[in-house]
């Protein structure tokens, strides 16, 4: 269902055709990371700490070195020492997180690495790695890292962003901090206050294909390496850091990836297949188990968050106090920013105060997941502003209403809004059939808002004209969401040719210009952007051919629906065909590149709608209808738009219901398995009905607005409103899982 | 790690007694993540599903004999069966997805011995038997002394069990289990509940056998529900006192997956619920066989 | 440990390989036969995207140990096309946006044909159940439902 602003008579944007690399997919015949095979290519396995924090005393390889099939074995020593040389605070903690060095920092941290021939003794030369620790006092939450008297993780960490900076070091990274008004005078000026402090739990993004790097290197010291990965230029220089190399000595192809949500926007294997292809001189094979996956890569962190609101009986939020801390994992970096930004973003609030702790623990280093920081914040937010509806008796699309942030309202992380669609999205709901669908015993219905920025940032494309008319679009951009097909979309539209005509291809870093990561919901538009800026060059050569094969000016000539036609039709039009067969004559090849740091990011909004039913004698959520609205700007591929749409509120129902890392007292994850991380299966779920709202974003060709991220930050909330709608139990702390309900319906009925 | 594929018992007895390491499997559902978690390897890895006894369906009209390592959509498929028993049938089809369920199997459930495993309750409650092959020889046990504790049964190192013996369901009795997981499927059960009843001429209940499962080491039976019930008419008040006994007979530790009280309260809970459907059963029943 | 010769059917073709016993089918079927459709997503059969149908049965082929094979008649996600023809629900899965990273794909064919073999008019709630052992993680599985339900109806005739 989508609800359009204009009809622009696209002729390919906004339809529904198969996706390019779709057939690939549904035969077995796409290459994710870990199926790729070379002669000769030895099996890679990992050695990992299962202490939380300790130091490392020694690691004997000898036994290891000498075990059938082994090729080689390689630690921290054999890597680089980043800190001798004077390098960025980041970097040195990339490249301490891919393998330890003096320390390791959380169950899993990487300490060695061996290649064998077989699977199998790959795995027995990694158990006999022997490996001796003097472990330390860890702290894995934000609480027991920031008490006083904590062991500290790096000992001289100051806490930036605190004015004057403090004098003795802590587990505090870093405050923001945002401020407007006057906080006082606007709770003073509120009929309804509610105060409320939540805490949420360490979550993976989830995908369900490992991490995977095969690693080939020569004795020239260049490597070629395969990679699940979404951002294969930013693999290649973070990997080159860590290896102590130029960039340049590195060639990146990006696999086919089995799902990132930006988990896969960093490294992990990438440097220890290297340095092992390098050591045995062969191509080495990484690949994590499932447990690896979760015990070592970042999930999003766990945070303690406080809310306060007020509100006027007219339903203007007067004041709002927002505090967080957010856990960093091993090493600072925590979304805790971008939640500063996010969290009150929906709403025109003139008091506010929101502050926010970056905290490092003793847990794997956190890596972004879909809107990193944002759902987090919003869980919080929208419960009070549910609480406070509640409180004056106004329906919680109105109370969103009474505050939205429309054209003009100047953000609450600063800049003023160009056009969004929030109230198009609010409205959405509204009207929509499911606002007013009848609820059964023990049901409810919960609402529930989300903001995202989107990003730019930077991305090349090149397009070439084929001598048979037809084009390929080469970018830089992994396809994870089925961007490739938004490309063939535009590209189509631009050049007036069928979009079957159109061959869209990942490429490699060394056949095409740099692109940022697939992330930050940007690669249709930015990536999109460059397409398009390409096409534009191309429609422009091929102006100037016809106007070359007809002897007239180019300004003469029109590029309509795939053909050259002259303005007063006194040529037979000439097809993009024709022109490309006799490009010899009239020029050369047909191609342009486009390259640029992208500007008129459009910011997304969702609003979203949840009905549950819930089980007052089990606790246990069971949710019955979804609904979710969304400004898309404008949906180039509906499909894949909805597919983005349904997949954030799907993981945003998992991170509300049932996931949840659980660590016992000496850090070590208790559930490294699909079977006690409980994301949703297709049994837990309804149809999630999709509302794809269009308000174009003004800054971009065709409109465009990412549609990735936003999709995650709602859920959470509206998911713990219903549960109050149906049972009248607030849930503060995620997950809502059947044990805390119940606990809170035993609380409501002692 | 060598992999044979007996075709008769006593071969499979045998190779079982070959080697202090060797271990028999049918489906692997949880072989395999365990040895990936960490557990030794068996030398001998003895597959049972090419002996034609260990995988059968059969009744003879007074009562029914499941192959150890029949898997278990064997069961839920087969009509009869799962007309018969249908809380056994359930219970026996919630061990995991479609793909674990052509694979995972009565004897694997049982033997496995997790607190948690969904057909243990079941087959307490309907007094099922495991015939057990080893050197000297088969001998019969009743289900619910199969299992001794966690990860334990009561089988020597070179027995296994053949086949399940299941005495017809008399007339005027249903079976019920219910579990609790926090998603629809593929979790392991937090609570579970079995119940079997007969009904007496007049209505009321004849005979009651309730048991839990994941909330204690083994499964634990739940007598003093079981009186309560017996001679009564399931009331409102009788059920309460089902619930209480139920929440009283746990044994449950806190985990990664359910608290103490949680599967208390839950337990009375389930275990009342899971009464009332074999009641309904059993008088849906009434009068056939 | 001397590898122990298999000989099966797979995709219709009688395939023999060598394998240890201690190597499981998924592994098997990946490194020593080449078929690399089918995928590892946690080696413990709790994801599904390793589904394969042994004799009819759809199964995690990471469950299985390789030496199972023998004499089984093996169906992957290669095998689901008939000589370049798509299956129906190859076709609706592509037609219906049922995919996004597609990981996860393999598996949902194989769990879904075993379904439609079995249960050619299965409900919503029978279809979900059916392939609650296969998880996805980008799609949500609305699409991939209906895309089932519209492969059913065309299987069906409709």
């Amino acid at each position: 269902m989508a609800i359009t602003e204009e009809n622009p008579g696209y002729k390919w944007v906004g339809t529904r055709p198969i996706r390019p690399d779709g057939l690939e997919k549904v035969t077995g015949k796409a290459r994710f990371g870990a199926d790729l095979v070379l002669p000769g290519m030895l099996y890679g396995k990992v050695v990992r700490s299962p202490h939380a924090h300790a130091r490392i005393v020694s690691i004997d390889t000898s036994a290891a070195e000498s075990m059938e099939g082994v090729k080689a074995v390689i630690t921290g020593a054999d890597f680089p020492d980043l800190s001798a040389n004077g390098a960025h605070p980041s970097d040195i903690d990339v490249a301490n997180n891919a393998i330890a060095r003096d320390k390791v920092l959380y169950e899993g941290h990487v300490v060695a690495a061996v290649a064998a021939i077989t699977r199998e003794q790959a795995e027995a030369a990694a158990k006999a790695v022997a490996v001796t620790y003097e472990v330390l006092p860890h702290v894995l939450t934000v609480d027991e890292a920031m008490a006083d008297n904590a062991p500290l993780l790096h000992e001289a960490m100051i806490t930036k962003g605190v004015d004057p900076a403090p004098e003795e070091p802590s587990n505090i990274a870093s405050k923001i901090l945002h401020e407007r008004g006057d906080l006082d005078q606007g709770f003073g000026e509120a009929d309804a206050v509610v105060e409320r402090e939540f805490t949420t739990k360490p979550v993976h993004q989830g995908y369900i294909e490992p991490h995977a790097a095969v690693a080939d290197a020569n004795s020239d010291g260049r490597a070629h390496i395969w990679c699940s990965s979404q951002g294969h230029f930013q693999m290649r220089a973070y990997t080159a850091t860590v290896l102590g190399v130029s960039p340049g000595t590195l060639k990146v192809t990006a696999a086919e990836i089995g799902g990132g949500f930006g988990g896969k926007t960093v490294i992990y294997l990438e440097p220890l297949a290297v340095r092992l292809s390098q050591r045995a001189g062969r191509p080495v094979k990484l690949v994590m188990d499932r447990d690896e996956v979760f015990r070592a890569t970042g999930p999003t962190s766990g945070t303690r968050i406080k809310v306060k609101m007020g509100v006027s009986k007219d339903g203007k939020i007067t004041a709002a106090e927002v505090w967080m801390a957010y856990e960093a994992g091993a090493y600072a970096g925590s979304p805790v920013g971008a939640a500063g930004m996010t969290a009150i973003a929906c709403y025109d609030i003139p008091n506010f105060v929101v502050e926010g702790y970056d905290v490092v623990c003793n847990k794997p280093r956190v890596a972004a997941y879909r809107a990193p920081g944002a759902p987090m914040a919003a869980f919080a937010v929208e419960s009070v502003l549910d609480e406070l509806a509640r409180n004056i008796e106004i329906d919680p699309i109105d109370i969103r209403l009474a505050n939205a942030a429309v054209e003009g309202t100047q953000a609450s992380y600063g800049p003023k809004f160009p056009r969004i669609g929030f109230v198009e999205t609010l409205e959405a709901i509204k009207e929509h059939p499911n606002y007013t669908a009848e609820l059964g015993p023990n049901q409810g219905r919960g609402v529930a808002a989300g903001f995202w920025f989107n990003a730019g940032m930077m991305s090349s494309a090149t397009v070439h004209v084929n001598e048979n008319g037809t084009a390929t679009v080469v970018t830089g951009s992994p396809d994870i969401g089925g961007s490739r097909q938004s490309m063939a979309l535009m590209a189509a539209e631009e050049l007036g040719i069928p979009y079957e005509s159109i061959k869209p291809v990942v490429a490699d870093t060394e056949t095409v210009g740099f692109n940022d990561v697939t992330g930050g919901s940007r690669v249709t538009l930015a990536t999109g952007a460059a397409v398009v800026d390409a096409c534009r060059l191309i429609v422009e050569d091929l102006r100037g051919r016809a106007a070359k094969t007809w002897d007239v000016e180019v300004d003469q000539v029109e590029w309509v629906d795939g053909q050259a036609q002259h303005v007063d039709g006194a040529q037979p039009p000439l097809s993009l065909n024709d022109l490309a067969a006799k490009s010899g004559r009239t020029g050369g090849p047909i191609s342009a590149n486009a390259s640029l740091n992208s500007r008129g990011v459009g910011a997304g909004f969702s609003t979203q709608l949840c009905d549950v039913e819930v089980d007052p004698e089990t606790g246990v959520t069971r949710v019955v209808r979804y609904l979710t609205a969304q400004d898309a700007g404008r949906a180039i591929s509906p499909d894949y738009v909805e597919g983005q749409m349904q997949g954030g509120v799907v993981q945003g129902i998992g991170w509300a219901l049932n996931e949840e890392y659980i660590h016992d007292t000496e850090g070590v994850m208790e559930n490294p398995s699909f079977l006690d991380y409980r994301m949703p299966v297709a049994s837990d779920l309804p149809m999630i009905d999709c509302a794809i709202v269009e308000v174009p974003n003004p800054a971009h060709p065709y409109g465009v607005r990412g549609v990735g991220e936003v999709g995650i930050v709602p859920p959470m909330a509206a998911v713990g409103n219903a549960i109050h709608d149906a049972v009248d139990v607030r849930m503060t702390e995620l997950p809502m899982s059947p044990i805390k309900v119940l606990e809170a319906l035993n609380e409501n009925d002692g | 790690m060598k992999y044979v594929a007996p075709s008769s018992v006593e071969e499979a007895a045998s190779l079982l007694s070959s080697s202090p390491s060797a271990q028999v499997f049918a489906g692997a559902t949880d072989v395999v993540p365990q040895i990936r978690a960490g557990r030794p390897a068996p030398d001998v890895l003895v597959d049972l599903k090419k002996i034609k006894e260990l995988v059968a369906l059969n009744s003879d009209g007074e009562k029914w004999t499941v192959g150890a390592a029949t898997p278990t959509a064997y069961l839920t498929e087969d009509e009869a069966f799962s007309h018969e028993f249908p809380g056994l049938s359930e219970a026996a089809g919630l061990i995991g997805s479609d793909q674990i369920q052509n694979r995972s199997s009565l004897g694997g459930n049982l033997c496995n011995a997790s607190p948690a495993a969904d057909s243990v309750p079941a087959m307490v409650v309907n007094e099922v038997r495991a015939v057990v092959a080893g050197p000297n020889g088969t001998r019969v046990l009743d289900v619910s002394e199969v299992v001794t504790g966690p990860g334990q049964t009561a089988l020597d190192d070179d027995e296994f069990i053949v086949e399940f013996e299941i005495d017809k369901m008399p007339s005027r009795s249903g079976d019920a289990y219910l579990r609790m997981i926090p998603r629809t499927e593929m979790d392991i059960a937090v609570v579970g509940a079995g119940a079997r009843v007969t009904l007496a001429d007049d209505g009321s209940i004849e005979q009651a056998v309730l048991a839990l499962g994941a909330v204690a080491p083994t499964v634990v039976r739940i007598p003093d529900a079981e009186q309560a019930l017996v001679g009564s008419t399931a009331d409102e008040e009788t059920l309460n006192a089902v619930a209480a006994a139920a929440s009283e007979a746990c044994d449950p530790i806190d985990d990664k997956r359910g608290t103490v009280e949680y599967r208390k309260q839950v337990a009375g809970v389930l275990a009342k619920r899971a009464v009332v459907i074999a009641i309904e059963r059993a008088e849906q029943r009434n009068g056939k066989n | 440990m001397p590898r122990t010769h298999i000989t099966t059917v797979i995709n219709g073709d009688e395939t023999e390989f060598l394998t240890e016993d201690s190597t499981s089918l998924l592994n098997a079927l990946r490194d020593d036969v080449g078929l690399t459709g089918a995928k590892e997503g946690c080696g413990t059969g709790d994801c599904g995207a390793c589904s394969i149908l042994v004799d009819d049965r759809v199964n995690c082929a990471c469950l299985m140990f390789a030496p199972e094979a023998d004499g089984t008649v093996i169906v992957t996600v290669e095998g689901l096309a008939d000589s370049g023809e798509l299956h129906p629900l190859q076709q609706c899965f592509l037609e219906g946006a049922a995919l996004q990273c597609g990981i996860c794909t393999p598996g949902f064919l194989m769990a879904a044909k075993a379904l439609l073999d079995k249960n050619p008019d299965p409900t919503e709630t029978e279809i979900r159940y059916a392939l609650a052992g296969n998880l996805c993680r980008c799609t949500g599985y609305d699409k991939i439902i209906r895309a089932v339900q519209e492969a059913a109806r065309e299987m069906r005739g409709q």
